[in-house]
């Protein structure tokens, strides 16, 4: 029988770690901030197809950072649970606090007991019915789980970001303020980040059942401001735009099933279709 | 309920009903002949007509068990997404349950692929799911929908009919299904033609839903009295719309104004009050 070489447990959880956070460290960061009606997640991928931020539910969200493949197969497993339990229970009984600690679980068993952890870090983003129900879970590479009220911040340079994060947010903020705030602290002071690399999605409270959508390049850039963020004057015209208006009803179908490029002005939001019984009941009890 | 997680090249995919069996929910196999539990909820007539901006889609509202009227408000018309719709006949419990399954399955492949499923793959998916409750259908629990939508990539409306052995049947002009089909299908064959108006086409499921109550005893016809009226919508470009109440009372109202006024007189002459 071979004997391995002794490695003290200290240096067998660090060399992982590091490892890990290299992985994570080398792709570009991810945050997420509350605004008024719900939560906004904005990335910096100039990929139109390859998605970091998704759907698992009708009031949650997945977003990820790291390696594709790796985070792609947990929002995948996320769907398919919140599915499962969606179906075998009822809807209002799919939540993000567990599907969090389901998460942890698995990146925690994979970190401790396999040869390579995965790196990874996800968001786990619930909107409520109410403001007060809104929940964000972020969840490192080892199984660590942040639970963050206001404003999360993923990927690498991620004390940077939250740093200038914090010094830009405020409660309350409308849509556009909201994502103007986020991709201010992805960018930084000297990088303006283009509408076309960005990546950014919200989670609508009160847009039907489904509260996920995606915000189109052009919507961003409006948002934005033809001056950057700093302008404050276009960052209030766009913020008084409806937004349910004109981002893709909340029905059954997403928004990514556009096939035509002009359907997405005319189409008549669904009020709350089946599923959505107007219940006012949080899914957020910890008890 | 632990996370499910596969290995590449051992991974159910989009398929939701093939991950509820590998994680161990699918339903368990039945042996046996229905009969032998009484009679159970039955769901009847629906119909679907193309018009000009799509589809409109109908069903009434009546669910029988052996002569019983077992529930008067059933919504047997269901929005299974955004752009397409079943309407459901046969046994109640299965075919609810198929709707419920299907409704999640376009879902799951949407989150999971990140794309939805074509309408023609939507209308296949519902065919394999009725083929696989044959043998609930043979031994009497039968379940026949139609799925009706509009096609976002050729921007048309399209309804196909099953059978319940899956067989799948894209029509042109109209679909029914359920026991009064017979009399709603002639109804819609006799007031059908190219290019119906979204009125028109509503007016005449109303007058084929109408006529398949007027004949058939498991189908429901409006019920003024309840405010039951049968479940209408409409599906084109703007998605799922369901006709308002207060827009089918109105057109009721007109139907049976019109089959009313022949009807007052005998062969002879005499008035009928």
């Amino acid at each position: 029988m071979n004997m391995p070489f002794y490695v003290a447990p200290e240096q067998v959880m660090k060399d992982r770690a590091d490892y890990a956070r290299k992985g994570i460290a080398r792709g570009r960061a991810l945050v997420a901030v509350r605004y008024a009606d719900g939560i906004a997640i904005v990335s910096e991928n100039s990929s139109e197809t390859l998605r970091k931020v998704a759907e698992i539910y009708d009031r949650i969200a997945f977003a990820g950072v790291g390696k594709y493949n790796e985070f792609d197969q947990l929002r995948v497993a996320g769907v398919r649970a919140a599915d499962l339990k969606g179906f075998q229970y009822s809807r209002d009984d799919v939540d993000a606090r567990s599907l969090a600690n389901q998460y942890a679980q698995i990146l925690g068993q994979i970190f401790t007991h396999e040869m390579k952890p995965m790196e990874v870090e996800i968001l786990v983003a619930e909107v409520g019915h109410e403001s007060a129900g809104d929940q964000m879970f972020h969840i490192l590479y080892d199984g660590t789980v942040f639970d963050h009220r206001d404003y999360t911040v993923l990927g690498g340079d991620a004390d940077a970001i939250g740093t200038r994060l914090a010094e830009s947010f405020t409660p309350e903020l409308d849509l556009a303020a909201a994502v103007q705030a986020g991709t201010a602290a992805l960018g930084g002071d000297e990088r303006q980040i283009p509408a076309r690399d960005l990546e950014v999605a919200v989670l609508a409270r009160g847009n039907g059942r489904r509260c996920f959508h995606r915000l189109a390049d052009d919507q961003v850039a409006e948002m934005l401001g033809g001056d950057g963020p700093s302008d404050d004057g276009a960052a209030e015209g766009a913020a008084r735009r409806p937004v349910p208006a004109d981002t893709p009803p909340a029905g059954h179908t997403n928004p990514d099933e556009t096939l035509t490029t002009d359907d997405a002005d005319s189409e008549l939001a669904p009020g709350g279709s089946s599923g959505s019984d107007g219940t006012t009941a949080t899914t957020a009890d910890d008890g | 309920m632990a996370m499910p997680v596969f290995r590449p090249g051992d991974d159910p995919g989009t398929n939701f009903a093939d991950l509820m069996r590998r994680v161990g929910t699918g339903e368990p196999a039945i042996a046996g002949h229905a009969d032998a539990l009484g009679p159970l909820p039955h769901a009847t007539t629906c119909i679907a007509v193309r018009f000009v901006d799509g589809v409109v889609i109908a069903g009434d509202r009546r669910a029988t068990a052996g002569n019983l009227i077992s529930h008067r408000a059933m919504e047997k018309v269901v929005e299974t997404d955004r752009h397409s719709a079943v309407a459901i006949a046969g046994a109640a419990g299965p075919a609810m349950e198929m709707v419920r399954l299907f409704q999640l399955q376009l879902e799951h492949y949407e989150k999971v692929e990140g794309t939805a499923l074509s309408l023609e793959g939507k209308a296949n998916q519902l065919s394999m799911m009725i083929r696989g409750n044959l043998q609930s259908a043979l031994m009497g629990l039968g379940v026949v929908p139609i799925f009706a939508g509009w096609d976002r990539r050729r921007a048309m409306g399209r309804l196909w009919a099953y059978d319940i052995t899956g067989g799948r049947y894209e029509e042109r002009e109209y679909v029914a299904t359920g026991s009064g089909s017979l009399h709603a299908g002639t109804a819609v064959k006799m007031g059908y033609r190219e290019g119906l108006d979204r009125g028109d086409a509503i007016d005449l499921v109303c007058r084929g839903l109408w006529e398949a109550a007027d004949a058939d005893s498991a189908t429901g016809g409006p019920d003024a009295l309840r405010g039951i009226y049968p479940i209408v919508a409409t599906i084109t470009v703007d998605g799922f719309t369901r006709v308002d109440d207060a827009e089918l009372a109105e057109r009721y109202t007109a139907i049976s104004d019109l089959v009313r006024a022949p009807q007052t007189a005998t062969p002879d002459g005499a008035t009928i009050s």
